[in-house]
C-alpha cells in the first residue's frame, strides 16, 4: 500500500471529497426540501428550505384531522392516506404471509426432495420471472374482471384480487430459501426422520426454526415489495377508499388538485417506516447470509 | 428403506400461484392481441345480441306528465297521472315502495319487468282529503330524491300497458328497438333496416355500412400486427416510442453506471475517509420507495412553484418547461433515472472490485500507471466480463419502467396528430397502458398485441443474459 502514493494524491483525496459531498447533496436536497414543504403552511407556498413560520396544517391533514379552510368551514380530508396506508399494509401483510407459504414448501422440495424436472421448475420459474406483471395488465385486468362476475370478492376493487394477483411472483424467493436451505446442515432432519418423524414434522419442526431468519427476511422483502407496487394495483383497484398508497398518493399531484405540502407530509408519513423496515431487511439478509454460510 | 417422501404437495400450491397469476396471464396476452377486444367489443357475440335486443325506445304518444303527492292516509308518496292528449284520464299509483336496485338496474328494458303497480283512476272529487293532497304536489327535489324509487317501478293501466320513468317530469311506455332475426341479424323495427353480424369486424353492420352499439368481440387475427408494422399511422408513432424506448434504457443504465462504478472506485480508495458515511447516504435512493421518490421530483420539478426551478431562477434566471418541452422532459426523466438508479449499480460496482487482489495496483504502480491507466487497462477487463448480465438486466428493467414514466410525465408532452394519443415520453409498456386503460377507447387488442412485441423483445434479452452469465460462471470454473 505504502507504495502507490504520489505527491498528487492531496488534490486528488480533496477532488473526491468535493465530488461525494456535491452528490450527497444532491441525494438528500429531494428530501429536505419534502421536509421543508411538510412544515411549510399552504400547498403554494415556495421559498426558503428552512421555513420561517412552521405550520402543521399537512400533517393533520394527513392524519385526518379536520382543518379549518379559507371560508372558516371545518373541512374533512378529501385524500384518506392512513386508509391507504392501512389498506396497504394489509394486502401486504396477507400476500407475504401467502407468498412466504408458498416460497418455503416449495424451496423446501427443490432443495431436499428430489423430484423429476426440478432443475427444469427451477429455470422456468426464474425465466418467467423476467417478465414483469406490467405487461400483461390487461390481461390480469381482464382475468380479475371475469373472476368478479363470479365472486365478485374476488373481483376488481377488491383487496383479495390484489393479494392473488401477488401471489404468482414467488420466484426470486424461492430460489432465495432454496439457497439458505442448503445451507443448513442435513444431519438433523436425518436424525429427526430416524426417530419417526415424518417429512412434514420435520419440515415444520426442524427446517422452519434453523431457516427462521431468512423466513423473517423472505417475508419482508415481499412485504415491501407488495407495498411499492404500483402497476398492477393502480390498475386492480380504483375506487379510492379501496386503493393502496402506491395507486393513491400520484392523487396529490394531479394537475387539478395540487397538494405539494399535503403529500410532502404523507411522503414522511409512510416512507419513513417503508425505508427504515427495508434498511433492516438487507441488514438482516447479508448479516442471515453470513450465519447460514458459518453455519453449513 | 423409508418410502421417499413425495415432493409434490409441497411444490404444487406454489406452482399453481404462478401459473395461474403469472403464466395465464402472459398467455391470454398474447391470445387478447389476436382480437378485437376494446370497449365498444367487450362482449361475446350472444351477450351482445342480447343487449341489442334489450335496447328500447319510448312509445310515440304515450308520454304522461306526472307529479309527486304524499298521502297522509297511507303515509307514502304515490305517483299522480296527469290526463293527456289520448287519455282525459288521471290515474295515481299506490304508495311507493322501497328503492330496489335490482328493478332499477332493468333500466329501459321492456322484456324484463320492473315492479309493476296497479294505477287506479283518480277522482279528486270522492273525498276532502283527495283535494287537500292534488294541491301540494311535492317540489322538484323531491323529485329528484325519489329517482331509484321511481326507477324501480313500472306503472300498468288497467289495459296493460306498463309505464316507466322516461325523464324527471314524464312517464311513457317503451318498446323494443329491434327485432331479432334467426339468421342473427338485427332489425330496427321503426325504420324496417336490416343489420347482419359481421364476423370479421365485430358488429352488426346495415348494408350502408351503420354499426350498432355494442360490438362483439371476434378474432382478427394479425390485423393489429399489421397495422403496427404496415399502416403508417399507427408505425410511426410505434417506431418513435420503441426509439425512445431504447434510448432512454440505453442512456439511464449506462448514466447509473458510469456512475455506480465511478463512486464504487473512489469509495474503494483506502485512503478517503468517511467511507462508510458516504455510502450509507448514497444508498438512500434505492432504499427509499420508488413511487415516493418519483412523486417527489414530479413535485420538485414543477415549472412555477418546483423548488429546482426556483434555484435556476434565482441563479440564472431560467424556468425551463420541464413539463411541456419534449426535450427537457426525456432530459428530466433520465437524469431522475440516473438518481433512482446510480445505488445499485455503486453496490455491485463495489462487490466487483473488491473481488480484485489488492496486488495488482501495486503491479501496475510499480510498472509506472497512474490510477486512470491502471482503471482502463486492468479494472475494466476485469469487471466489464461479470458486470455485462447486469447491465442487460438493467436494461430489460429500464426498457419496461413504467412507474417512472407514469408518474413522472405519464408519457407527455404528446406526439401530434396521431390517432391514439401517443407522447414523447412514453416507452412501450406506458404507451400500451394509455391505449388500454385511458382516454383512447380501451383498445385492449392493440394493447395486447404491442405487450407481446415487448414480451418477443424482453425473450431476447433474457436469452442473451443467460449466455452471458453462464459464460462468465464457466470461465470461473476453469482456472
Amino acid at each position: 500500500m505504502a507504495i502507490v502514493q504520489a505527491h498528487s494524491d492531496r488534490w486528488r483525496l480533496w477532488a473526491a471529497h468535493a465530488f461525494l459531498i456535491a452528490l450527497c447533496g444532491v441525494v438528500a436536497f429531494p428530501f429536505l426540501v419534502v421536509l421543508s414543504v411538510s412544515l411549510r403552511p399552504g400547498n403554494y407556498a415556495s421559498g426558503q428550505l428552512w421555513p420561517s413560520t412552521v405550520s402543521l396544517e399537512h400533517w393533520r391533514y394527513v392524519l385526518g384531522l379536520a382543518a379549518i379552510g379559507p371560508d372558516g368551514q371545518s373541512m374533512a380530508p378529501d385524500l384518506p392516506v392512513l386508509r391507504w396506508l392501512w389498506n396497504s399494509v394489509k394486502v401486504a401483510t396477507v400476500s407475504a404471509s401467502v407468498v412466504l407459504g408458498l416460497s418455503a414448501t416449495a424451496a423446501y422440495a427443490m432443495a431436499r426432495l428430489p423430484f423429476r424436472g426440478r432443475q427444469g421448475l427451477l429455470s422456468s420459474l426464474m425465466l418467467v420471472q423476467m417478465f414483469p406483471s406490467v405487461l400483461a395488465l390487461v390481461a390480469l385486468y381482464t382475468l380479475f374482471d371475469r373472476l368478479g362476475a363470479v365472486w365478485p370478492a374476488l373481483g376488481l376493487n377488491s383487496h383479495w384480487a390484489l393479494v392473488l394477483a401477488y401471489s404468482g411472483g414467488i420466484a426470486t424467493h424461492v430460489w432465495t430459501l432454496k439457497g439458505y436451505y442448503e445451507t443448513l446442515p442435513v444431519e438433523i432432519e436425518e436424525a429427526a426422520r430416524v426417530d419417526g418423524a415424518s417429512a412434514w414434522q420435520s419440515f415444520v419442526r426442524v427446517v422452519v426454526p434453523m431457516a427462521m431468519p431468512m423466513l423473517v427476511v423472505v417475508w419482508l422483502l415481499a412485504f415491501i415489495g407488495v407495498i411499492i407496487e404500483y402497476p398492477v394495483a393502480s390498475v386492480l383497484v380504483n375506487e379510492q377508499d379501496q386503493l393502496t398508497l402506491a395507486a393513491g398518493s400520484k392523487l396529490f399531484l394531479h394537475e387539478h388538485n395540487y397538494r405539494w405540502g399535503d403529500f410532502s407530509a404523507a411522503a414522511i408519513l409512510s416512507g419513513l417506516p417503508i425505508t427504515l423496515v427495508f434498511l433492516l431487511a438487507q441488514r438482516w439478509m447479508i448479516s442471515g447470509l453470513a450465519a447460514g454460510g458459518v453455519k453449513g | 428403506m423409508r418410502q421417499p417422501t413425495r415432493a409434490w404437495p409441497y411444490v404444487l400450491p406454489a406452482l399453481l400461484a404462478a401459473l395461474a397469476f403469472v403464466v395465464l396471464p402472459m398467455v391470454f396476452t398474447v391470445f387478447i392481441g389476436f382480437t378485437n377486444r376494446s370497449s365498444t367489443n367487450l362482449l361475446d357475440f350472444e351477450r351482445a345480441r342480447a343487449q341489442l335486443r334489450d335496447e328500447s325506445v319510448v312509445v310515440q304518444g304515450t308520454a304522461r306528465e306526472f307529479v309527486l303527492v304524499h298521502d297522509p292516509a297511507l303515509g307514502g308518496v304515490r305517483v299522480l297521472l296527469r290526463p293527456s292528449a289520448r287519455d282525459a284520464q288521471a290515474w295515481i299509483s299506490p304508495v311507493l315502495p322501497e328503492a330496489n336496485e335490482e328493478h332499477a338496474e332493468r333500466g329501459e328494458k321492456t322484456d324484463k319487468a320492473k315492479l309493476a303497480l296497479a294505477l287506479t283512476p283518480w277522482a279528486p272529487a270522492d273525498d276532502a282529503g283527495n283535494v287537500a293532497m292534488a294541491k301540494k304536489a311535492l317540489p322538484w327535489h323531491a323529485v329528484v330524491d325519489a329517482v331509484p324509487q321511481l326507477r324501480s317501478v313500472a306503472l300498468e293501466t288497467p289495459t296493460g300497458e306498463l309505464l316507466q320513468l322516461i325523464s324527471l317530469r314524464e312517464f311513457a311506455q317503451r318498446d323494443r328497438l329491434y327485432n331479432a332475426t334467426a339468421d342473427g341479424a338485427m332489425v330496427d323495427r321503426l325504420t324496417g333496416k336490416r343489420h347482419a353480424p359481421d364476423d370479421r369486424l365485430g358488429f352488426f353492420v346495415s348494408a350502408d355500412g351503420e354499426r350498432l352499439q355494442p360490438g362483439y368481440q371476434v378474432n382478427v387475427g394479425t390485423t393489429h400486427y399489421q397495422k403496427l408494422f404496415g399502416d403508417a399511422k399507427f408505425r410511426e408513432p410505434f417506431v418513435s416510442v420503441l426509439t425512445w424506448t431504447v434510448l432512454f434504457a440505453a442512456l439511464s443504465v449506462s448514466g447509473a453506471a458510469g456512475l455506480g462504478l465511478l463512486l464504487a472506485s473512489l469509495l474503494n480508495w483506502d485512503r478517503l475517509r468517511f467511507a462508510n458515511v458516504y455510502r450509507l447516504l448514497l444508498f438512500l435512493p434505492y432504499a427509499v420507495p420508488g413511487f415516493l421518490s418519483i412523486l417527489i421530483f414530479k413535485g420538485l420539478f414543477n415549472q412555477n412553484l418546483g423548488e429546482v426551478n426556483l434555484i435556476l431562477d434565482a441563479l440564472f434566471g431560467i424556468k425551463p418547461a420541464w413539463f411541456s418541452d419534449p426535450w427537457l422532459a426525456k432530459v428530466m426523466l433520465v437524469l431522475v433515472n440516473i438518481w433512482l438508479g446510480f445505488p445499485y449499480m455503486m453496490i455491485i460496482c463495489t462487490g466487483l472490485l473488491q473481488s480484485i487482489p489488492a496486488d495488482l495496483r501495486e503491479a501496475s504502480a510499480e510498472a509506472g500507471a497512474g490510477p486512470w491507466t491502471h482503471f482502463r487497462r486492468v479494472v475494466m477487463p476485469l469487471i466489464i466480463k461479470p458486470m455485462l448480465p447486469l447491465l442487460i438486466a438493467a436494461f430489460a428493467f429500464n426498457f419496461n419502467n413504467f412507474v417512472l414514466v407514469s408518474l413522472l410525465t405519464g408519457g407527455r408532452p404528446d406526439l401530434p396528430d396521431t390517432t391514439l394519443p401517443a407522447g414523447t415520453t412514453d416507452i412501450l409498456v406506458s404507451y400500451t397502458w394509455r391505449m388500454a386503460f385511458n382516454d383512447s377507447g380501451q383498445q385492449y387488442g392493440l394493447a395486447a398485441a404491442i405487450s407481446t412485441v415487448i414480451f418477443a423483445l424482453v425473450a431476447v434479452l433474457t436469452v442473451l443474459q443467460l449466455r452471458l452469465t453462464r459464460s462468465v460462471q464457466a470461465e470461473r470454473q476453469t482456472p
